[in-house]
């Protein structure tokens, strides 16, 4: 890898996760330094949602073997709420929908678990100011707030519902599932510069896509390439627009 | 939940004026009926509601009733020697109980008059000098059938008669409390009454009887609170309510229904809608063992509407069956049902929705839809519709879903830093959402409080 290993924020090993019984990641080795942005992809069914999920620690994605350590500690046996707490956050490929849920109360308690933060002494104008501010980033309208979580938005809504939250709770560590997918071109964009708003020197980010558009915006400092449960080539940003024309079987996909 | 999470389980030493023996008999409806000093009338339909009562089988669906403990109820309580306007004058006792459940610094802040029912009798009532002075009336069942014994005689049973089951008809016998509503004509009545009931003492049987006129045009938003001490015995609550609503009156009779566990709860609540007005029931149920409950509208004139929104939460050793009862006997009318039950910790929630549509009308409308959220794999939920739909030209909509608390919706608060109970919090509150806005700011925010409160009990 190109930078030192111990400043590496999110370090996967040889890990195999399997669901309903069947082994989906076959041994993934990831290492993501602080500061970078790593580009997977791969095709269909190929296990970066599975990766995604089970690094959020969802129930039915069992880990059976390797080690996944953030920031230094072991991810693995906290729980899903813990994770969130300690700075790792996963924008969902397909986000849930709660009803009844208004989105700006939803920000609010999700920020002050977050930061541990005592409802009493939070300041809601602040607050609600700061999301307005994020949403206008986000070229979003800004009675989205006074909705539903994610009830009855567009595909592309909710995709930036998603970096909405990422950008509200400021996380170490970011998984995007496939940010862009469902975007028009515009939209693309507008996620992009979103996301590109909150990288820094402190924060690693994992971005999930399948094509080269939001590359041109989010330029990767690494791209991986999964293929059936295991990373099988790792490279540069040209990794990913040699992709665009080869397609996955150069990388040694059976597809 | 357990006996300390329920804030309201305390009780009070018993001072009483007055208490009757307990079990039922003729001696005690009568008993009854002379200390309150009723006319004839009166003592009469109670003794026929008696009779009525005692040869009525216990209903044959429905959650199971074979062990209420009948001849252990004291069936009329007296708590004090008069209804007090100061809350000074109140026994101490007493009052410190209202004090405790809000009710006084409640009533200063939000509502337009309060009346405060302590077993059997209402200890405190009051209506602001600015709705008095236009006409309205609010007075207890038993102040009301004093004041004005013609309306009283005119409407009472008119709606739900004693005969329209087994436990309309213990009410009608031994009823005592409750309130006398009468709006007149264009009046509307901006922010709220409130009654509240108070079960004290063990083996308590509370028989409260309302009856709300609301004339031509006018308004009214009546909301009514209950809660009892933790036994380990039964006790028993079973009311009457019965609402008029007159041309273009438009009424809103709200509840958040907080028993203890040992409370059963059998109420019969209906409302007769006349041309073109409005009847809205918001219904919560969140206490008591075993509940029945469908409160009900007759749509009896052209253009009449009902709503009826109702949310419950069957927890442990709870059930829950609730529902509404809607009669459509004339043309243009409309109605909605919705019904949120939420079932949890082996908690059982049932929800019964009647419609019927007599023969010979049109431009009905009618939507029926009811929502069950299960939180665990011990609790159950199931939905009993009946539609009886006489006419051809109704339209009419009926929808069910059933829930379970989504690992995947969990999954995603969760991975926001969220705790699992924060989560599921969220996630019930957002299901009974539609209802509860419905409901007065300090109601809703009582409700969702009491929500918390179970699932803090059970999660985690
Ligand atoms: N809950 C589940 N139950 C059964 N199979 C599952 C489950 N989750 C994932 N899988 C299977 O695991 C494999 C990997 O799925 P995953 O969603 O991780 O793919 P992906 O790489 O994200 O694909 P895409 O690019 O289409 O999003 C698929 O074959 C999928 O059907
Ligand atoms: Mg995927």
């Amino acid at each position: 890898m190109a930078k030192g290993s111990n400043n590496n924020i999110l370090i996967v090993d040889n890990l195999h996760v399997s669901v309903e019984g069947y082994e989906i990641l076959k041994g993934v080795n990831l290492r993501i330094p602080k500061g970078e942005v790593h580009a997977l992809m791969g095709p269909n069914g190929a296990g970066k949602s599975t990766l995604a999920y089970a690094l959020m620690g969802h129930p039915a994605y069992r880990v059976t073997e390797g080690s996944v350590f953030f920031h230094g500690e072991n991810l693995l046996n906290k729980t899903i709420d813990e994770r969130a707490r300690e700075g790792l956050f996963l924008a969902f490929q397909y986000p849930r929908e709660i009803s009844g849920l208004k989105v700006f109360h939803f920000l609010k308690k999700a920020y002050i678990s977050r930061f541990g933060i005592d409802e009493g002494t939070f300041s809601s104008m602040d607050f609600f100011n700061e999301v307005k501010e994020k949403t206008k980033l986000l070229k979003m309208k800004e009675d989205f707030i006074n909705r539903y979580l994610n009830e009855g938005f567009s595909g592309g809504e909710k995709k930036r519902m998603e970096i909405l939250q990422m950008a509200m709770l400021k996380p170490e560590m970011a998984i995007l599932d496939e940010p862009d997918s469902g975007l028009d071109i515009d939209a693309v964009r507008i996620v992009a510069e979103g996301v590109n708003s909150l990288r820094g020197p402190d924060i690693g980010v994992l971005l999930v896509t399948h094509y080269q558009r939001i590359l041109n915006y989010i330029k990767p400092d690494v791209v991986h390439i999964l293929v059936d449960g295991k990373v099988v080539k790792s490279g540069g940003p040209e990794l990913a627009e040699h992709l665009e024309t080869a397609g996955y079987e150069f990388a040694g996909a059976e597809v | 939940m357990p006996e300390s999470e329920y804030k309201y389980g305390f009780h009070d030493p018993e001072n009483y004026v007055y208490k009757a023996k307990p079990g039922l008999s003729y001696e005690i409806v009568s008993e009854i009926s002379w200390l309150k000093d009723e006319p004839e009338w009166m003592q009469k339909i109670r003794h026929r509601a008696l009779d009525y009562f005692l040869k009525k089988q216990l209903p044959k669906w429905g959650p199971f009733l074979g062990d209420i403990p009948f001849d252990d109820i004291y069936y009329y309580i007296k708590p004090s020697e008069k209804q007090e306007t100061d809350w000074k004058d109140v026994p101490e006792g007493i009052r410190n109980t209202f004090d405790k459940l809000g009710i006084p610094e409640a009533e200063k802040k939000y509502l337009a008059g309060v009346g405060a029912q302590y077993e059997s009798e209402v200890v405190y009532h009051s209506l602001r000098e600015e709705w008095a002075e236009q006409g309205v009336v609010f007075l207890d069942m038993d102040g009301g059938l004093r004041e004005y014994p013609e309306i009283l005689k005119e409407y009472f049973g008119s709606v739900v008669p004693y005969t329209d089951n087994k436990f309309a008809a213990l009410n009608t016998a031994v009823w005592s409390g409750g309130s006398f509503v009468y709006v007149p004509e264009g009046v509307e009545v901006a922010i709220p009454l409130q009654a509240y009931f108070r079960i004290n003492a063990k083996n308590m049987g509370q028989f409260e009887r309302t009856l709300i006129i609301a004339e031509k045009g006018s308004r009214v938003h009546y909301i009514e609170g209950c809660t009892a001490p933790v036994y380990s015995t039964d006790s028993l609550h079973s009311a009457v309510v019965e609402i008029v609503v007159k041309e273009g009156a438009r009424v809103t009779y709200s509840t958040v229904q907080n028993w203890s566990k040992n409370v059963y709860n059998l109420v019969t609540k209906r409302s007769l809608v006349l041309r073109d007005g409005l009847m809205e029931w918001v219904d919560g149920n969140l206490g008591s063992g075993v509940s029945m409950k469908y409160p009900g509208a007759i749509l009896k004139e052209r253009g009449a509407r009902a709503e009826v929104l109702s949310v419950a939460m069957a927890s442990e050793g709870q059930q829950q069956d609730v529902g509404s009862k809607v009669v459509h006997m004339a043309s243009d009318t409309s109605s909605t049902i919705v019904s949120k039950s939420i079932s949890k910790s082996g908690g059982r929630s049932s929800f019964r929705g009647l419609v019927k549509v007599i023969p010979g009308l049109s431009g009905v409308k009618a939507s029926v839809r009811c929502d069950a959220l299960i939180m665990d794999d011990e609790s159950r939920s199931d939905t009993y519709p009946y539609l009886d739909i006489n006419s051809p030209e109704v339209e009419i909509g009926h929808e069910a879903t059933v829930t379970k608390i989504g690992e995947e919706k969990l999954f995603y608060l969760m991975s926001r830093g969220i705790s699992e109970i924060e989560a599921s919090k969220l996630i019930v509150n957002g299901f009974i959402e539609p209802v509860v806005k419905r409901l007065p700011m300090e109601f809703a925010v009582e409700m969702n409080r009491l929500i918390d409160l179970e699932i803090e009990g059970s999660v985690g």
